[in-house]
């Protein structure tokens, strides 16, 4: 042991790997695992999704420091209508891929982490995929976590924003709310669809005065140019409603999943940003008096 | 001298100078050290801001070791002196740096130099000093095998032929019947509070009302037991006398109180090379005599930094002499020097004081290590500056472990400490005879084997008969593994029996047990490895289709899993069902068995590093594990195959109820920093509502590794830079770059939690 650690420097191990994108790169098919799949038959199982009564859900996770504040339990509804370029978890774009999972059988399970919640100032995250892809499930499971007195955030693109009715919003505390880009045709090209509804949902959410996260994924050579990052930062300062912008670093966790799933991933090549870049793309939505992580 | 304290009517026994300005109570009339703490400690509610870095004499004298750690690493040993057998007063004093040293004693005359201890087995001696280079010395050769029986000669003379075959067998592993069995705490406090002599007056009193009694053979032993504990006692003034130190009275400063406390401890691994030679909870009892000398102006927390870390310094090289097979059993070079601190006190206050914080804070001042085995007794009801320091501590070091105090004080007393990884134990109220553990995996195949052996094809257990058919049914192997375990139960408290009555025989713990009551509570501590294999096993074959694949000879070698199963470590009942009924049930069956001396049972689930080795003697396993595969550590769920995040998995273990299983129940995460947040201030506030979710769920243990896997990765290929890498594992904090290549592998592959 050659020399004292100094003081202020700790062990050789401290310092902070890159971010990572979201609560679920680790996924693995017993995604669902202690929550019962329902059997129901094809029909009634329609009816059911109908009413809200069934989703389609990928996983579900304890999750701390990721998907909004304390430890969440975060559900992974399976579909989104996006094809996002760096999308870390192809395997719930489609519906059909999820287990069916009744919102009675989800909340059950919530409850029993009543007390972490409080402990963590936690509660839970429906992400995805894009929850509001299913929002009738969504509904009755934040009316049911609210009902149990819990904290509740959707983590959304808000694509599909106008599925959100102003009941389902009053019983959200907090939206994640992704903005891919602030450029409509790079929105285009990372996605494969329109950016305004997103911007609109994000208006919608400051009039109503719902917390807002705002999440910004940072692909060098996608969504790096210094004029789309100017333009999503000049956007969010707009929004009275956003406590806090989280920059995540674009990873390569997701480019296994692509291949075993048999999809084409365009980022093979695509390198994390280096810290400097970071650093910028912050910079520029501090600069904006924004609080960003 | 704190406002918090009883108010007591001034007692009848005039007070020793050394007391002055203490709260008198119960305590100046009795031993009871837990009475003085609670009526003098402060408790301190803030957060670090106030300690001190090292200073230059603290750094002096660390950094005259660290130039001798790098021998020592690539030899094994640094030194041996093989020709004196180790007492309290057998070396000469030693010194590392005598000038500077505030606290002085060392187990040999010269630092790091290793002392022989055969009084546990001569083998044992001569194997370890034959791989270092040493010549056994021919005079004590001759001693120890022609004049004097070892504890090892004992307890071969009396294992019956189930115990011989099951050890043989790897069923039943790890046992103390070469080695000394430690994880006794001697209440080492006890020295600096009272000084020698009042010890020996009441070891004394103890004497005399035994001498009241019939003369009969426990009668007999315990009185030729306090005899031993007077004449070491006598060994230890002589001792510290060598030092020139004369400790036959209480200590009266803070600087005295370190010091005594020291030289019981030394003189406990003096004499016995226990396999965990813990201190037991000495920071808030110090802090009592520092806190007194600060407010008499005498002592700066700079002063009082440097005692602690001087005091560290000491316990960080605390070396005994061993062979590479007890290295790889349980990593490196393990002491277990294990210290507690924290908590909260029956009354509801905080155990938490300056001192506590001094203990961790030796973790910057010196840098991270393994030793001593920092324990934080970690309760939500501490206060918030504690946690976040604890919580920052861990981050930055990954060196402390946590219990659940909630747990440990209402099971023993606010005044426990924990001797090795996870055993608590009332201080100088109750030790424990160590059991090691038995195979729970192996176990499972020998019952489907009808008690044959898997790896040999021997038959070990008594023959049963074995699983027929194509595929496993679950009603039929449960029955079958329950018969089984009803015969490892027996077969298992019988080698302890047998080790235990020869270990009190041949090398008793001497001044450890004059630092206890007369009348203490005796645990058999029993325990259970592969617990996690035997769930998923016991799953696979109760929700999925599992085929055995048998040899030529009909044993069944292989398994072939059909479908899915829930597994152990997501917070499915289903699985952890399983879990909870075989901690309960095996737990049940050693209840049944008559113990040596009447101890109390219990066991734990833990494995220390030694689930490398027990995977290693173990077939295929029907959860799809293969053959020499490791265990998952402790209680840990297999590796990858908890999938609901850190918490789920935590989860899991905290069902297990700790009422079965009062032993211990350990649990070793591994997260990366970024998993507990993008700043650092976010990194403590999530790593403390993590250990208040997890022990307000009931989970008793957690290790906790703030690591990049990278730098695990890099650590391997380039030890020299990272000489104090620490890691947790199962209880114990280890040097990375000292496990052997398949432990760091073990390491590597373990659940990665990269988000909690």
């Amino acid at each position: 042991m050659s020399v004292v650690t100094p003081h202020d420097a700790g062990a050789p191990v401290i310092e902070l790997a890159v971010p990572l994108v979201g609560g679920s790169h680790r996924r693995a098919s017993a995604g669902t695992a202690g929550l019962e799949v329902s059997a129901a038959d094809r029909s009634t199982r329609f009816a059911q999704m109908r009413a809200g009564e069934l989703g389609s859900l990928h996983s579900w996770e304890l999750v701390t420091a990721v998907d909004g504040p304390g430890t969440r339990m975060t559900a992974f509804l399976a579909g989104c209508p996006l094809r996002c370029l760096y999308c870390h978890n192809p395997d719930t774009l489609e519906m059909r891929h999820g287990e069916p999972v009744t919102a009675v059988e989800l909340l059950a399970r919530l409850a029993r982490y009543r007390t972490i919640f409080e402990v963590t100032g936690g509660g839970l995250t429906l992400s995805g995929g894009e929850p509001l892809m299913q929002p009738a499930f969504v509904r009755r499971v934040l009316r049911g976590a609210k009902e149990l007195g819990i904290h509740t955030a959707i983590d959304t693109s808000g694509y599909l924003g106008a599925h959100c009715s102003d009941e389902m919003l009053d019983d959200v505390d907090l939206v994640l709310l992704d903005v891919k880009s602030g450029d409509p045709e790079t929105y285009r090209r990372v996605t494969g669809h329109e950016l305004a509804p997103t911007l609109d949902f994000g208006r919608r959410l400051a009039a109503r005065g719902t917390e807002t996260w705002i999440r910004f994924v940072l692909v060098p050579g996608l969504t790096d140019d210094e004029g789309n990052v100017d333009a999503v930062a000049e956007y969010v300062a707009t929004l009275g409603s956003v406590s806090r912008v989280e920059i995540l670093p674009f990873h390569q966790m997701g480019r296994d999943k692509w291949e075993s799933l048999g999809m084409r991933y365009e980022l093979g090549q695509t390198q994390p940003p280096s810290p400097e870049l970071v650093e910028r793309v912050r910079g520029q939505f501090r600069a904006r008096g924004l609080t960003v992580h | 001298m704190t406002t918090t304290a009883v108010p007591q009517p001034a007692t009848t026994t005039e007070a020793h100078p050394a007391w002055r300005s203490f709260v008198p109570g119960p305590w100046n009339d009795r031993i009871d050290v837990r009475d003085f703490i609670q009526r003098n400690y402060t408790p301190y509610l803030g957060d670090g801001a106030f300690l001190a870095g090292p200073t230059g004499r603290t750094t002096g004298i660390w950094a005259k070791l660290s130039a001798m750690f790098p021998q020592e690493r690539e030899k094994g040993v640094y030194d041996v002196d093989p020709h004196t057998p180790s007492t309290i007063t057998s070396h000469a004093p030693g010194y590392i740096d005598q000038a500077n040293e505030l606290v002085v004693g060392l187990q040999t005359d010269a630092p790091l130099k290793r002392a022989i201890m055969p009084n546990g087995g001569w083998r044992m001696v001569e194997g370890a000093l034959q791989t270092y280079g040493y010549e056994p010395d021919e005079q004590v050769r001759r001693i120890f095998t022609e004049y004097r029986r070892t504890h090892n000669d004992g307890v071969f003379d009396v294992y019956p032929p189930n115990v011989r075959a099951a050890r043989r067998s790897h069923i039943i592993t790890g046992l103390p019947d070469a080695y000394g069995r430690g994880r006794i705490i001697g209440d080492y406090r006890r020295v600096a509070l009272y000084g020698v002599d009042a010890l020996i007056e009441a070891k004394k009193v103890e004497r005399a009302t035994l001498g009241m009694e019939r003369s009969l053979d426990d009668v007999i032993r315990a009185r030729e037991e306090n005899a031993e504990q007077i004449r070491a006692l006598g060994e230890l003034k002589a001792m510290a006398a060598s030092y020139g130190y004369d400790i036959s009275g209480p200590a009266a400063t803070g600087r005295e109180a370190v010091q005594w406390l020291y030289f019981a401890y030394l003189g406990a691994v003096k004499e016995q090379n226990g396999a965990a030679m813990s201190l037991g909870r000495t920071s808030t009892f110090l802090d009592v005599y520092l806190q007194r000398d600060l407010d008499d102006g005498v002592l700066t927390e700079s002063d009082a930094q440097e005692l602690i870390d001087d005091l560290v310094i000491k316990l960080r090289i605390v070396r005994f002499l061993r062979t590479p097979e007890y290295d790889a059993l349980f990593s490196g070079d393990p002491t277990w020097v294990t210290e507690s601190i924290g908590g909260v006190g029956e009354d509801g206050r905080p155990l938490v004081t300056k001192s506590s914080f001094r203990f961790l804070q030796t973790l910057y001042n010196l840098g991270p290590a393994p030793e001593p085995n920092l324990t934080v007794l970690w309760s939500h009801r501490l206060p918030a500056g504690f946690k976040a320091f604890c919580a920052q501590v861990s981050i930055d070091t990954s060196a402390i472990q946590y219990e659940s105090d909630e747990l440990i004080r209402a099971a023993w007393g606010d005044d426990a400490a924990i001797a090795c990884c996870v055993s608590a134990m009332r201080v100088g109220k109750q030790m424990q005879f160590f059991g090691a553990r038995v195979n729970l995996a192996k176990s499972l195949l020998y019952a489907i084997n009808g008690g044959r052996d898997e790896v040999s094809g021997q038959q070990v257990a008594p023959a049963t008969a074995p699983v027929e058919g194509d595929v496993l049914d679950y009603d039929d192997v449960t029955a079958k593994l329950d018969v089984l375990l009803d015969w490892l139960a027996e077969t298992y408290v019988d080698a302890l029996n047998c080790v235990h009555y020869m270990h009190d025989k041949y090398a008793y713990e001497r001044l450890e047990m004059a630092l206890h009551d007369g009348e203490i509570l005796r645990t058999m501590a029993c325990g259970i490895a592969g617990l996690s294999v035997v769930v998923d096993s016991l799953s696979a074959i109760r929700y999925a289709a599992v085929r055995p694949v048998r040899d030529e000879t009909g044993l069944v070698v292989d398994y072939v899993v059909e479908g899915d199963f829930p597994t152990y470590g997501n917070d499915d009942d289903r699985a952890d069902r399983i879990a909870v009924d075989l901690v309960s049930s095996f737990m049940a069956k050693i209840r049944r068995q008559r113990t040596y001396r009447d101890a109390l049972h219990t066991q734990s689930v833990l494995t220390i590093t030694s689930n490398v080795v027990y995977g290693k003697a173990t077939g295929h396993t029907p959860d799809g594990r293969r053959a020499g595969e490791p265990f998952a550590p402790g209680a840990n769920p297999m590796n990858g195959r908890d999938v609901h995040g850190m918490l789920a998995s935590a989860l899991s273990v905290a069902k297990l109820p700790y009422s079965d299983a009062m032993d211990g129940i350990s649990l070793t995460s591994t997260v990366v920093p970024s998993g507990l947040g993008r700043d650092r201030a976010e990194q403590v506030e999530n790593l403390v509502g993590l250990l208040d979710g997890y022990t307000v769920s009931g989970g008793f243990h957690v290790n906790v590794n703030v690591l990049n896997r990278e730098t695990l990765e890099d650590a391997m290929e380039h030890p020299e830079k990272y000489p104090q890498l620490t890691i947790r594992v199962s209880g114990y904090a280890v040097n990375f770059v000292r496990l052997t290549r398949e432990q760091q592998l073990d390491v590597l592959s373990r659940t990665f939690h990269a988000g909690v």
